[in-house]
């Protein structure tokens, strides 16, 4: 009885990739309903975060490296991407202190 | 454990070289102009230019060389050198040359900095060479990434524009979050195929065979691929953000948006459709044709109203979008012998011709980009002729007239929908694009035929640098010479269809 609630309770990698899933929808959702540029882009890093634990879980799963390897590069892209963000975000906010999406807004059309 | 020697794959150095001259220069570029003092303002360009130039060359050179030899993948299965790849590099390079000339004098009006905007050019160059030659998903995504990063800092580059950094902020967020749909269409597929690889992909979908049901990763994985590539080609219901992103932007990176950003994400969509999922065509040729239809409708029917020629020419290049979407769908339905061919011409066509057209548009706005709305190409026809007849070629070519390069690229993709009796994409199509021609007709009215108004003459006047002259006079007659002799152009489309697999 008690071995078999462990062994149900023992995490699979099925168990990661679900939660990967919520991760990457509650990102997804953070972007569409968040009006701060800076919580919006770190939705996004979630995103990218929730991938690179479903990359792992695959990896795992079939025993393959190639997956954990590429979690590396989706570090660095997604480093990358915080330095630029980032630097336009300050530009912004230099400008305009406080600023959200919604005031941002000279084009439109 | 302790024996293992890691192992290196073999690079064919001589393949890569257009890469290793951009990166090179890129870095060149950054560490002479922090050390030197300032340059006359033109030696940057035309540096750019001989980088570009080179590239082109040096391109020429492996063309001949994988008509002899055969296409190849080379770098542990990462890179694919076939005419295809060559093409498009060609097509890059190009855009990058054209490009650089144009922004020269613009950063000059502007008084921005230099040397820095060239940088990011050659580098966001370089991410698209490698994402059209990449045959592996996540150099792909590397790829993506190096061009989509670079040109959200081109985008928010004119510092002081609250437009300009509006816009590069929008398309950060937007660049961003269409990325992580494609990583994760990444991951979910390399769940079910064991490979990140474009070409192995290819192979173990033709061999495998999925139990109905059993496919729904692959299936979500496919999806995401699609809308994260299609976010980044700008097709409805994924351009929300093109008509801010093009209208904010300094009008030669908008340009350069246009060319080189869509050149790669086709490119990379079509690699991805032909190669890696022929198989699977019956499942995603119907999302492809709906994104189509909806991207020539809403992109022709919305650009008519606007009143900004930037936005006008933004959600233009969306119905552009969703026609190159056309040449795609028929690849799903007979491979890539009619579809290919066609889309890969309608990029370079299309590159050369949006260029072209936001040259004139970056001359007509005047000091600060202050007036892009369509009354700034009133009596353009009067007070600059030959810019404004330049820009009659451009509109009339976008608009698919006979006798430019317009008509060729249209005609190439609705003949490969008839051709796959695809028909009712055909037919919108061709519907869309009499409705577009409405909106070309709009600014050539504007800039032959209204009165000008009061206040009129108090606006700057219009300067025409040598080098921005150039540009237009350059993809003028590429845009006129492939309408009336096509058929170079279309031999080598022709054979692009050898991707290497």
């Amino acid at each position: 009885m008690m071995s078999a609630l462990i062994s149900a309770a023992t995490p699979t990698t099925t168990w990661y990739l679900v939660l990967s899933a919520l991760l990457f929808g509650i990102g997804t959702v953070g972007v569409l309903v968040r009006r701060n540029p800076l919580v919006m882009f770190m939705c996004i890093e979630l995103m990218l975060n929730a991938i690179n634990l479903s990359f792992v879980a695959f990896a795992k799963r079939m025993g393959d490296i190639g997956g954990q390897t590429t979690v590396f590069f989706v570090m660095v892209v997604a480093a990358a991407e915080v330095v630029v963000g980032l630097g336009i975000i300050v530009s912004i906010m230099r400008k305009r202190p406080g600023a959200n999406v919604d005031d941002i807004s000279a084009l439109k059309g | 454990m302790g024996d293992q020697v890691m192992q290196y794959p073999a690079i064919d150095w001589l393949a890569i070289t257009p890469i290793i001259i951009l990166l090179g220069g890129m870095m060149i570029n950054l560490v002479i102009a922090s050390l030197t003092r300032a340059w006359p303002r033109a030696w940057y360009a035309i540096a750019t230019v001989e980088l570009a130039v080179a590239c082109v060359i040096v391109e020429m050179f492996l063309w001949h060389d994988v008509n002899t030899d055969g296409s190849r993948i080379i770098i542990n299965n990462a890179i694919s050198i076939d005419h295809f790849t060559l093409f498009c590099w060609i097509g890059v390079a190009v855009a990058l040359a054209l490009v650089s000339l144009s922004t020269s004098e613009y950063l000059r009006r502007e008084s921005l900095d230099g040397p820095e905007v060239y940088a990011l050019y050659i580098c966001a160059a370089l991410g698209a060479m490698i994402m059209t030659a990449s045959n592996d998903m996540i150099v792909l995504f590397l790829g993506l990434e190096t061009l989509s990063i670079a040109l959200y800092v081109l985008a928010a580059s004119h510092r002081r524009r609250a437009e300009s950094q509006e816009s590069g902020l929008k398309y950060f967020i937007l660049g961003g979050f269409a990325s992580a749909f494609f990583l994760y269409g990444i991951a979910l597929i390399y769940g079910s195929t064991g490979t990140t690889s474009i070409s192995g992909i290819g192979k173990v979908l033709s061999t495998e065979v999925f139990v109905k049901g059993d496919d729904a990763m692959l299936l979500a994985g496919i999806a995401l691929l699609i809308v994260g590539l299609a976010f980044k080609v700008a097709v409805v219901p994924f351009h929300f953000w093109t008509p801010d992103v093009y209208q904010g932007a300094p009008t030669p990176v908008t340009a350069f948006m246009a060319s080189v950003g869509k050149f790669a994400a086709f490119a990379a969509l079509v690699r991805v459709v032909t190669v890696a999922l022929p198989t699977r065509a019956e499942d995603w040729r119907p999302a492809v044709w709906v994104l189509a239809i909806l991207s020539v409708v809403v992109g022709s029917v919305l650009a008519v109203v606007q009143t900004d020629v930037k936005r006008m020419l933004a959600y233009s290049s969306i119905s552009h979008a969703g026609f190159m979407m056309i040449g795609i769908e028929s690849i799903g339905h007979t491979g890539d012998v009619d579809g290919l061919p066609a889309t890969v011409m309608y990029l370079m066509i299309y590159s050369v011709l949006v260029i072209g057209t936001f040259t004139v548009v970056s001359l007509v706005t005047r000091t600060g980009d202050a007036s892009s709305d369509i009354g700034s190409f009133r009596g353009l026809g009067k007070e600059r002729p030959a810019l404004a007849l330049a820009m009659t070629v451009f509109l009339l070519a976008q608009a698919g007239m006979p006798l430019t390069s317009g008509f060729i690229a249209k005609f190439g993709v609705i003949k490969a929908a008839a051709t796959n009796h695809s028909y009712a994409v055909a037919l919108v199509a061709m519907v869309a694009s009499v409705i577009a021609a409405l909106l070309y007709l709009r600014i050539m009215i504007s800039m032959w035929l209204s009165d000008t108004e009061a206040g009129d003459e108090k606006r700057e006047a219009i300067a025409i640098p040598v080098s921005a002259g150039f540009v237009v006079a350059v993809s003028a007659v590429f845009t006129l010479l492939v309408g009336v002799w096509p058929s170079w152009l279309i031999d080598a489309s022709q054979a692009a269809l050898q991707l290497a697999k």
